[in-house]
């Protein structure tokens, strides 16, 4: 999402860049506490390399080469601080590490586990914990960030001061959990991540940035830090059955195309073979998580467009499973379309009644467009237009709008 | 680090809690500072109904009678201890018998 080099050779300087800069962060960061001073120490160090690697190539050993130049700044740093206020014993000690890592480069830990646990910690809040990942892992300037997550660059910024504060502060631990704690502490990370990349899933300008493939390669790092839990790769074979549909989901003139009528040759075979590789992978080493059947039921789209196959009762199955686990009203919902295509509207139209009490449903657009296309194919147009109209001005984004119109001038007249 | 466990009960959940949560506190007072986590007792304060608010404003002294703020939950006591981390912290903050009936701030120590 940052101004990006505009070859392949420079993207994948600038991703070695931003990789190195997470490793040393959460190198530095596990040992003092301090995120914002360990941040502060690469700075220099990391924006040279982001402007020298992607034209004149990337150094051997990119994390020593950037250490080597950070470490005369966090001695510098030590050094003046220690001066100033007669303290600062993390500064001594991050020069330390420095001075140690540049000794050993190839032997550096991968502690940005430990990094992002302590970003997604229960004690930060919530709405901070990916734009937190985003900058300390993988670099990214709060300017970047709060473009993304369409907030003020400054307010952006003093969340963002604020959050690594507290981490600090608060002595919150930068650490793996143990295992009784782990599954709770790591839905917090996949639940931060997922955040970042649904809110990636609306931006379609090629100038945006790319919030999406920026929540990507959160969960790419993820899944290659826990090989062994199932939900990381479930997460990352969700984003990438997301990402593999994105081309087809706006048609030539920008029109939204719901999946039903997507061109599957638009669709992204790469990403989608790696999603159907993570997802089995898996599925075949424990029980089954939220993200994993979030992805089964991509899989299973997948696998009735592109193959004709008859997927739907799996794919309500499914999301019976992912009800009885969530009890989510977006579930709730998604199942009663699903359930149209087995059992019919009225069917869907019934299951969808106990969500009308449900106040959140009543400014929650999919659901008065889900409605509307139900009570149409019930025969009910006048219905129809009611729930339609709603969701209209429920939409803020332009294809979707011009979509419902469509659809709304298309009902049959009420009798 | 250094971190204060405020207790904030609801004074009404407690009055109405069974004699058996004085056991519970004996029990988790004996297991923290056995475990060297808390370096004084904890102490227990009297309810809010005893309690004086003093400010002075230009010069001038005004006692209220009564808590600091009129909440649900006041302040009841609290804990002084020393743990590694925040989740340690955590993790006492949740065996202590109060969080059933209230709840339990978390705050480190200010240090220069």
């Amino acid at each position: 999402m940052a101004p990006r080099a505009g070859n392949e050779t420079g993207r994948a300087a600038e991703r070695i860049a931003r990789e190195s800069f997470g490793r040393l962060v959460a190198l530095v960061a596990a040992r003092t506490g301090d995120v914002a001073a360990a941040e502060d120490a690469l700075a220099d160090a990391f924006a040279a390399a982001l402007s020298q690697w992607p034209t004149g190539g990337v150094p051997d050993n990119p994390a020593a080469w950037l250490l080597t130049v950070a470490r005369r700044r966090a001695t510098d740093l030590a050094r003046r601080r220690a001066v100033e206020t007669g303290g600062a014993d993390h500064l001594a000690l991050m020069a330390e590490e420095l001075e140690e890592a540049v000794a050993s480069p190839e032997a550096i830990p991968d502690r940005r586990l430990a990094l992002m646990f302590a970003c997604a910690h229960p004690a930060i809040d919530r709405a901070v914990r990916a734009p937190l990942m985003l900058q300390v892992v993988l670099g990214f300037s709060a300017d970047d960030i709060a473009q993304a997550f369409l907030v003020p660059p400054a307010t952006m910024g003093q969340r963002l001061v604020r959050a690594k504060s507290r981490i600090r502060d608060a002595g919150i631990p930068f650490r793996t959990p143990g295992r009784e704690e782990l599954a709770e502490r790591l839905a917090a990370v996949l639940e931060a991540i997922y955040a970042a990349y649904a809110r990636g899933w609306g931006e379609f300008d090629d100038g945006a940035p790319r919030l999406a493939e920026e929540a990507i390669w959160l969960g790419e790092v993820l899944a290659g830090l826990l090989p062994d839990e199932p939900e990381a790769k479930g997460l990352l074979a969700l984003m990438y059955y997301a990402e593999a549909r994105r081309p087809a989901r706006r048609g030539v003139d920008g029109a939204f195309t719901p999946l039903g009528e997507q061109d599957v040759a638009l669709w992204d075979r790469g990403a989608l073979t790696a999603a159907e590789r993570l997802l089995s992978a898996a599925s075949a080493a424990g029980p089954s998580g939220r993200y994993q059947i979030e992805a089964a039921i991509q899989s299973a789209h997948v696998a009735r467009r592109l193959n004709g196959a008859p997927t739907w009762p799996a794919i309500v199955a499914l999301y019976d499973h992912l009800l009885a686990l969530t009890a989510s009203p977006v579930v709730a919902l998604n199942r009663a379309v699903a359930l149209a295509e087995t059992e019919g509207p009225v069917a869907a139209l019934a299951a969808l009644d106990p969500l009308a009490a449900d106040e959140r449903m009543a400014a929650y657009q999919p659901y008065w467009a889900a409605r509307g296309a139900l009570l149409d194919r019930a025969g009910r147009p006048a219905e129809a237009r009611d729930a339609l109209t709603r969701a209209l001005g429920l939409a803020d984004d332009p294809a979707v709008r011009t979509y419902l119109r469509n659809r709304i001038e298309g009902l049959a007249a009420a009798p | 680090m250094r971190y204060m466990m405020l207790i904030h009960h609801d004074e009404a959940a407690l009055a109405a809690a069974p004699p058996s949560l004085w056991g519970d506190y004996a029990a988790f007072n004996e297991a923290i500072a056995k475990a060297g986590v808390a370096y004084q007792p904890g102490n227990r304060l009297q309810p809010s109904s005893a309690a004086t608010t003093v400010r002075v404003a230009a010069d001038k002294t005004a006692v209220l009678d009564g808590p600091y703020a009129d909440t649900k939950e006041q302040l009841a006591g609290y804990f002084l201890i020393d743990a590694p981390d925040l989740d340690e912290a955590i993790a006492w903050a949740a065996r202590c018998p109060s969080a059933r009936y209230g709840a339990i701030e978390i705050r480190p120590f200010f240090t220069a």
